[in-house]
């Protein structure tokens, strides 16, 4: 049962990154890949109708993560008080920018909302990236199962860390990019004319920098936490994992290149998989590391749910999931194809 | 993990931010040198000024989106373009409610594990289940209709545009329902079981959907949604008929305004109110003394309809009361004996017990003026002379505020009525917060939201008011700008 909801909830967090990731990279190019307002309506109408219900993903995993596994949601969310508030202060800013822009006719505050817009959502990329490095790189958990982070101590990943340190910056940078080129690619998909061209070839830098950043980040992940590697030695088939991450990315670049850009896309999101499901095989069962003894990590087995909880949930989360899945599946079948810039509003 | 021992972990942390506030007491003598901003107080502020603004905005989306369903129905049948236009123009309004509901409503998600962990860890197995649900089956649903109903007007037939906005409201009353099971749990806990490790664990998935507490507040606060609606909607129906513009529409707002309000104003009383207030009787004594300033109990004991309650004396000043109509109230019958405060422990009276006698004092008292208003206009509206009765016109203007207030002294009444208790005779409140955020974060993040949430507030003031003032005939900010 902690197995099967171990995964339930990794599918929705996976399911969130991928959805509204591409919506923040959305957000982060339009301001400097868009010329015209014209160009601009596209960009946003090719997220508007979608944005919302991306974003629940993050609701309902939440949630999920609430009542399977209460110790680590009380645990993470009040040690994690700080980024954590400010990621709710970003997914507000966030929110009301984009859903807002369509409402405000007067120039200068359509920029200062296109502005917040975009600055919202590069932050919240970089915070989630900071937040999984930081799940990596284990926390001081007490007794009790509890820590608390400052926002950051010396930078350094040592025993008294903070959210931020080099490890977690590094992180952060990861996931700017990967949403980035994530969202670059939707575009490639959803407009056309220039501002495809353009998005297509922004695609290649980011690229770029996208392998030595993951690059990086497996190395520094390495260094930073060796034990890591131990359920990929234990079972070696799973060094299928990081090859994974190898291909996709090779595919997200040659089908970009060869003007494919459904397959790109899926690939990307391929790419975003491996790399969340490589994370977890490098802690699991422990859901969050401790800086202060293996003795204190919060496994699964610690964290976990009673049986008759599990087992309730179980019912309502597959019939729940399954009508998510399918209004997902409607209302990305109904907004299909280019987005038409002709196209009203409300 | 027993309560006990997460009650007296010890906290430890780094950094400025994090250094507790220590030596902070709660004061008992006049001599104490500090404010006792203790981090229980500031997390109990934390989620009570996040959750009362975030609400202001679900009591109006799910009110309306009944009424657009209205709207919209009235314009399938009818074929009339005006109902259409109006359905639109409420649309647009409910998009930009929805959104400032939905990015204020995250917080509160997550509030459960950032400022009130220790409550989150012993309760996730029961209540987090409601609040999964929430996600999973109502805010799917929501944002899906939504997109369609919003953006997808050229993509789909008339018929399918009805059937999004009907499934929006679906999707909103389903979320109101999930939120009352978790709040009425608390309230009320049914269908649980307790670990040997403190944690509650659920027994019964329809026990827990189907706690009757549950199903009275969920009438009553439903009610008081569509109350707000239809005091929005009747009120920009008076504005527009008030200023001599777009009147055909000023009519029919005023219209669906008033007959809904009239309807709802009167069943939020009666039964709603009549039944959940019984059994918060039978429920929660403590509460209900509060409530009605029963310092004393007594038998054929009277409504107080005004005063103010003296904590220090046990007595209310300058008191009205009406004799015997509280035990009628609550038993049925004028001889029944309603328990007073002098018969509670005083570690179980509500903490800040005259907020929640005033809190509920304001709501009822909102609540008689509301049905009498909605009387009067309704009987205006019978008789076609509600158009010309620019006195009544200006109530319904400048009363749409007041369902607000009101949607928020019930809550405050429920909430601070079920204190000292986070969960009813299980957890005390002071038992629930989180240990290691410590108050001076607390307070950080505090004063954060309530300036974001400020602004949030002017802009939304602002955004609402240009549409109203646009009206239903304008095209759409959007072509607009894309004319130019």
């Amino acid at each position: 049962m902690g197995f099967l909801w171990f995964w339930l909830v990794a599918v929705m967090i996976v399911g969130y990154v991928v959805l509204d990731g591409f919506d923040l990279g959305v957000g982060v190019l339009h301001l400097f890949l868009v010329r015209t307002e014209q160009e601009r309506q596209t960009a946003l109408r090719s997220i508007g109708p979608v944005w919302d219900g991306n974003e629940v993903w993050l609701l309902a995993g939440g949630g999920t993560l609430y009542f399977a596994f209460p110790l680590l949601y009380a645990s993470a969310f009040s040690g994690f008080y700080l980024p954590l508030m400010i990621v709710l202060w970003l997914l507000v800013l966030r929110g009301i920018s984009l859903e807002l822009c369509n409402h405000i006719d007067v120039g200068v505050w359509r920029a200062l909302l296109d502005g917040v817009f975009g600055l919202a959502s590069a932050l919240l990329a970089v915070f989630y990236g900071a937040a999984l490095a930081n799940v990596l790189r284990g926390v001081p958990l007490q007794d009790d199962g509890y820590f608390f982070l400052p926002l950051w101590t010396n930078f350094q990943p040592g025993p008294a860390p903070g959210i931020l340190d080099w490890y977690t910056v590094i992180g952060g940078l990861v996931a700017l990019v990967a949403l980035t080129l994530h969202g670059a690619l939707w575009l490639t998909i959803k407009v056309s004319g220039d501002l495809a061209q353009r998005a297509r070839e922004i695609v290649n830098p980011l690229w770029v920098a996208l392998t030595a950043l993951t690059g990086v980040s497996l190395l520094a992940t390495i260094h930073v936490r060796p034990e890591s590697l131990n359920n990929y030695s234990a079972y070696p088939a799973t060094f299928v994992v990081p090859s994974g991450v190898v291909a996709s990315l090779l595919a997200v670049y040659l089908w970009n290149r060869n003007a494919q850009p459904v397959k790109a896309f899926i690939a990307s999101s391929v790419y975003l998989f491996f790399m969340l499901a490589g994370a977890c095989w490098g802690v699991y069962p422990t859901l969050l590391p401790a800086t202060t003894g293996a003795d204190h990590d919060i496994t699964l087995t610690r964290a976990i749910s009673g049986p008759h909880t599990l087992s309730v949930g179980l019912v309502w989360w597959s019939f729940g999931m399954l009508l998510a899945v399918g209004y997902t599946v409607f209302v990305y079948s109904r907004f299909k194809g280019k987005v038409d810039a002709a196209a009203s509003g409300h | 993990m027993k309560s006990t021992d997460l009650a007296h972990s010890i906290y430890r942390g780094t950094g400025i931010l994090s250094r507790p506030l220590r030596n902070l007491r709660r004061c008992d003598r006049l001599k104490c040198r500090r404010l006792p901003l203790t981090a229980e107080v500031i997390h109990r502020l934390h989620f009570a000024f996040t959750v009362t603004f975030h609400y202001l905005f679900p009591q109006l989306t799910m009110g309306l989106a009944l009424l657009i369903v209205v709207f919209k129905t009235l314009a399938l049948r009818t074929g009339s373009e005006e109902w259409e236009r109006a359905g639109r123009f409420w649309g647009r309004i409910f998009g930009i409610n929805f959104v400032f509901g939905v990015v204020t409503g995250i917080p509160m998600e997550f509030q459960f594990g950032t400022n009130w962990s220790r409550f989150a860890q012993l309760s996730g197995g029961v209540i987090g289940q409601p609040l999964a649900m929430e996600g999973v089956f109502s805010f799917f649903l929501e944002s899906a209709f939504l997109g369609l109903f919003l953006y997808g007007q050229r993509l789909i037939s008339r018929r399918m545009h009805w059937f999004s906005a009907f499934m929006v409201f679906v999707g909103s009353w389903i979320s109101g329902f999930f939120i009352i099971v978790t709040d009425a749990w608390m309230q009320h806990p049914v269908a649980f079981d307790r670990l040997p490790d403190g944690r509650y664990e659920v027994l019964s998935f329809w026990q827990l959907l189907l706690n009757p507490w549950a199903l009275f507040q969920y009438a009553h606060n439903m009610t008081g949604a569509v109350v707000t609606a239809s005091f929005v909607v009747a009120a920009t129906g008076a504005f527009y008929l008030l200023d001599k513009r777009q009147e055909n529409f000023g009519r029919i707002f005023l219209k669906v305004g008033v007959i809904a309000g009239l309807i709802s104003t009167i069943v939020i009383i009666f039964p709603t109110g009549d039944l959940h207030g019984k059994y918060v009787a039978r429920n929660q004594p403590a509460a209900i003394a509060a409530m009605e300033g029963q310092f004393k109990t007594e038998t054929g004991a009277g409504i107080v309809l005004v005063g103010q309650p003296n904590e220090e004396t046990g007595q209310i000043d300058n008191p009205i009361v009406v004799n015997n109509v509280l035990s009628f109230l609550i038993y049925g019958t004028t001889k029944a004996e309603v328990k007073g405060l002098d018969q509670i422990p005083r570690d179980q009276w509500p903490t800040a017990l005259p907020l929640l006698y005033y809190a509920y004092h304001i709501m009822a008292g909102l609540g008689t003026y509301f049905v009498a208003l909605m009387l009067l206009a309704a009987f205006l509206l019978w008789r076609g002379l509600l158009h010309r009765a620019r006195w009544m016109l200006w109530l319904l203007l400048i009363s749409f505020p007041l369902p607000y207030i009101a949607n928020t002294a019930g809550w405050m009444t429920a909430e601070i009525g079920r204190q000292p208790w986070l969960i009813y005779g299980l957890m005390r409140t002071s038992e629930g917060f989180s240990h290691t955020v410590s108050a001076g974060n607390g307070l950080f993040t505090l004063i954060g939201f309530m300036g974001l949430y400020m602004l949030l507030g002017l802009l939304f003031t602002v955004l609402v008011y240009r549409e109203i003032d646009r009206g239903p005939e304008a095209k759409t900010i959007d072509a607009a700008v894309r004319a130019n």
